[in-house]
């Protein structure tokens, strides 16, 4: 095998005035002919830096400070940005994330793929052309001589990121480092695409390094893993060994956090070497302040029920023009239980965050009816009526660093409800329950005083899970509340999701688009798509004997790593 | 509880090590254009603010002012004396001290019309912004018939209203809230453009969808969460357009609808140091123009930077 791409002792320093921070500390890794090498790590382990290293496309003040890197034989490392700007695209291509923004929205596919070809090679304009309408049909798009002239935003992002891996493509390079290349789609397109790299590398016989997070994906496509943990590579090996039978203990962990799709677990296994949350101390609902004055009138039969809920947005200027409608939820029914989770999955449009924003009254739903604990929430016009009920739901956001006001202190963001509502007696009692409280989602009472950029993304959801809790609500509305969090940390989250449940008794909606997450936190599950529910059962049910046919198509892209570790492990012994 | 108010304690004594380590501090003490730009800035307003005891002379004590004195070139000139550092002009007061009590008027009218449309355009671009729809497009819509009007135009227009209803003498009381009410109306429409489109992107985000759901009212939503996210921009619009406001204020008493000469700003001073200019005693109107534009430089060096500084995309 010819060894492509090698980095040795490669280290990667970022100076800054508050002290030089090592993004790789000693990488040494080999890429070989045919062969996808993926690299997975947490974010901040440094994975996406020796990708960015090896290109020459290092962020300032970055800068390589030791080590080499060498590209089919030569170092290039040590090149001059201009011999290094010829080798990038023509020897060593890369693939970025974002399809809507690796692409000039003003110039056409054509205009884009010739110019590329003809910086690297010496063709003329017809001979481009024809090239650039081969790479097409290569990257599997139809009807590449009609699309070919079409501008980037009249493609899917499925279709976007084949035409920008067309354009890595363009001067057949050697290698080729795609940086999470599919996290921005969805699953049923991401299986086509990795299936697409596959076939690619196979043909040609380059080398790729696959970027990403995703264990799934690694799963799918690479022969070989690196496996990255705080800019280390701290385990190298062939895929199935790696997921089967990994050696290094932060491997393993991290493994084994990752949400099984096949089996229910209590809870997920810890992951060791990771941020520690301060221990939780177990409560006693009769005596602490979230169990007590919760004035709720009791409810037979379900606590929510939603029935024929239908919301129309209307897109337009003020003068009328270019009026349309999108039925992002039309027509769904369903009942949730006292004290179960029901699930919300589906890809994204489905309307998923829609139903959550109808139900906690964030929009005014254009039809059907929501009834909590027996009263028609659509039907309560005045503020105060609402926000008795509103008190009684709260809901946690995906995105962690959007959800609290970055300009407030953690304890004002979580006594705002307390103050609100007027929960306590006093300032002296609403510091004492927020202390209490932050505590109890693991934060530590000293965090009351600090400001959100100051936590990492699980520390600033632990922050909204507990203003979620402030209001003492029964129920609560989790919206992908852990698909912007590395799968340690989402392991710790759902934890402590589980944990109150059981403590306080809540009932949950759980929306995710992350199917074994769902298995492992949901009782019931409702399947969505474009608006509408196509199959409502027991998650158990849902996932041994899937009844309508999208649901079967969505299990079918689960990405199927254990299956490939059990394999492993069968063979061994 | 112990264990909060002992991080207090921690919090009162980090104060000096968070400052060291504040980013726009750290950029302010390595930039000398903004210590330097700070530094003028501070010294005219500080002077500004103290001209009854930095002054040498009360260019307004009719006691003290002599006609004798009238005219007289600065110290290094046949004729000047020092007690006049920059000559003085045709009723003998002193230009240097007439400069300063001058700034304090240009400075007040810049501040309070700064303030002034700061806060119409912030209310309006966060009701704009966060309401959207029929309430947004009206408001943007009257936004834009404002821009149409140049302040100068409107500024004559309200003081020629004014004067016409006043009898004079109230009218030079209240010149310099006139001159706030029309620069303060002609500069809104910028804060409220800016502060609006940052709304719409800060509607958006999951803290504002989560005072929702708690339940807050609108406004409480919109001035406590929403507006201390927008400010940036406001403050970078707010240094700028103080220098604008400046030297609008100037050029409306320069064209004589401004401040009365028996209060005069540093664009009255320009005036009436205009008409000496041809007959030899230039000293009269250079000096109060140098002052103008030193001060107005300054700040509007400091607003550049502060731009850049705030503006992440440009570090």
């Amino acid at each position: 095998m010819t060894v492509l791409l090698a980095l040795d002792g490669l280290r990667v320093e970022f100076p800054s005035r508050r002290g030089d921070v090592v993004a790789a500390k000693n990488i040494t890794l080999e890429l070989n002919a045919g062969e996808i090498l993926g690299v997975v790590g947490e974010s901040g382990a440094g994975k996406s830096t020796i990708g960015n290293a090896a290109m020459g496309l290092l962020e300032r003040p970055g800068r390589v400070a030791g080590g080499t890197v060498t590209l089919e034989g030569r170092r290039i490392d040590n090149l001059p940005p201009e011999a290094m700007r010829q080798l990038r695209g023509a020897r060593i291509a890369m693939i970025f994330q974002d399809p809507l923004t690796s692409l000039d929205p003003l110039r056409t596919i054509a205009e884009q793929l010739v110019t590329t070809i003809r910086t690297h090679l010496p063709v003329g304009e017809a001979e481009a052309r024809r090239r650039a309408l081969h790479l097409m049909e290569q990257v599997g798009i139809p009807d590449p001589a009609v699309r070919i002239d079409h501008y980037p935003h009249q493609f899917s992002g499925g279709m976007r990121q084949r035409v920008v891996i067309a354009l890595a493509l363009c001067a057949e390079p050697q290698v080729i480092i795609a940086d999470e290349p599919t996290t921005a789609l969805d699953v049923s397109i991401q299986a086509q695409i990795l299936d697409l790299l596959r076939r690619l590398v196979k043909d040609s016989g380059a080398g790729m390094i696959i970027i990403t997070h995703d264990m799934g994906v690694i799963a799918e496509v690479a022969d070989r893993v690196a496996v990255m943990y705080r800019g280390d590579v701290v385990e190298t090996g062939p895929t199935a060994k790696i997921l089967g039978d990994p050696d290094h203990a932060y491997t393993r962990s991290l493994i084994s956090a990752v949400p099984r799709p096949d089996v229910k677990l209590e809870r997920f296994p810890l992951v060791e070497h990771i941020e520690s949350a301060g221990p939780r101390r177990d409560l006693d609902l009769k005596t602490h302040w979230l169990g007590q004055r919760r004035d709720y009138q009791e409810v037979d039969g379900p606590l929510l029920a939603v029935e024929g809920l239908q919301m129309l947005f209307r897109t337009g200027s003020l003068f009328g023009g270019g009026r349309h409608e999108v039925r992002a939820v039309d027509g769904v029914s369903f009942d949730i239980r006292k004290g179960e989770t029901f699930g919300l999955v589906g890809e994204s449009g489905s309307g998923k965050s829609t139903i959550a924003r109808l139900i906690t009254g964030i929009y005014r739903p254009t039809g059907g009816a929501i009834r909590f604990a027996g009263t028609d929430l659509t039907t309560l016009r005045s503020r105060t009526a609402l926000n008795r009920h509103r008190r009684q739901m709260q809901m946690i956001f995906q995105d962690p660093y959007s959800s609290v006001n970055p300009r407030m202190i953690v304890r004002d963001i979580v006594a705002e409800p307390i103050r609100f509502h007027k929960l306590a007696g006093s300032e002296a009692e609403t510091r004492r329950i927020v202390a209490d409280l932050l505590d109890h989602v693991g934060l530590g009472a000293r965090a009351a005083l600090k400001y959100p950029h100051e936590f990492s993304g699980g520390q600033r959801q632990r922050i909204s899970i507990a203003r979620a809790l402030a209001t003492r609500p029964r129920f609560l509305i989790c919206d992908e509340p852990t698909s912007a969090l590395d799968v340690s940390i989402q392991a710790q989250v759902l934890n402590l999701l589980k944990d109150l449940q059981d403590e306080l008794g809540l009932t949950m909606l759980f929306i995710s688009h992350d199917l074994p997450v769902i298995r492992q936190m949901c009782d019931r599950v409702a399947v969505m798509r474009r608006g509408q529910i196509m199959e409502i059962a027991e998650t158990e049910a849902l996932f041994e004997r899937p009844q309508h046919e999208y649901t079967r198509h969505l299990l079918d892209l689960m990405p199927k790593m254990v299956k490939a570790g059990d394999e492993r492990r069968t063979a061994a012994g | 509880m112990s264990e909060v108010e002992s991080a207090i304690d921690a919090d009162l004594i980090g104060w000096r090590a968070r400052l060291a380590d504040n980013d726009l501090f750290h950029a302010f003490i390595h930039s000398p254009t903004a210590i330097v730009s700070t530094i003028v800035t501070l010294l005219i307003c500080l002077g500004a603010l103290f001209a009854p005891w930095v002054a040498p002379h009360d260019p307004f004590d009719l006691a003290s002012v002599d006609l004798m004195d009238s005219l007289l070139p600065p110290p290094w000139m046949d004729g000047g004396s020092f007690s006049f550092l920059l000559g003085t002009d045709d009723q003998g007061r002193d230009v240097f001290s007439a400069i300063l009590y001058g700034s304090r008027i240009s400075i007040l009218v810049g501040f309070l019309s700064v303030i002034f449309a700061a806060a119409i355009g912030v209310v309006v671009g966060l009701v704009a912004g966060y309401a959207g729809g029929l309430v947004d497009a009206i408001l943007m819509r009257i936004a834009d018939v404002q821009l149409s009007f140049p302040a100068i135009l409107i500024a004559l227009l309200i003081d020629g209203v004014l004067r016409g209803i006043l009898p004079r003498g109230d009218y030079d009381q209240i010149a310099v809230y006139v001159l706030v009410l029309s620069i303060g109306l002609s500069f809104w429409v910028q804060y409220a453009r800016t502060v609006r489109s940052s709304v719409m992107i800060e509607r958006t985000k999951e803290y504002v969808q989560a005072s929702q759901v708690i339940g807050l009212p609108t406004r409480t939503i919109l001035f406590r969460h929403i507006m201390p996210n927008v400010l940036g921009p406001v403050l970078v619009i707010a240094t700028i357009q103080l220098a604008l406001a400046i030297i609008t204020e100037a050029t409306l008493s320069f064209l004589g609808v401004g401040v009365p000469p028996t209060s005069p700003s540093l664009g009255t001073l320009i005036r009436v140091g205009n008409d000496y200019l041809f007959s030899g005693e230039w000293w009269i109107t250079i000096f109060p123009g140098l002052a103008l534009v030193i001060l107005v430089l300054a700040i509007n060096l400091l607003g550049d930077w502060l731009r850049d500084a705030l503006n992440p995309r440009l570090r």
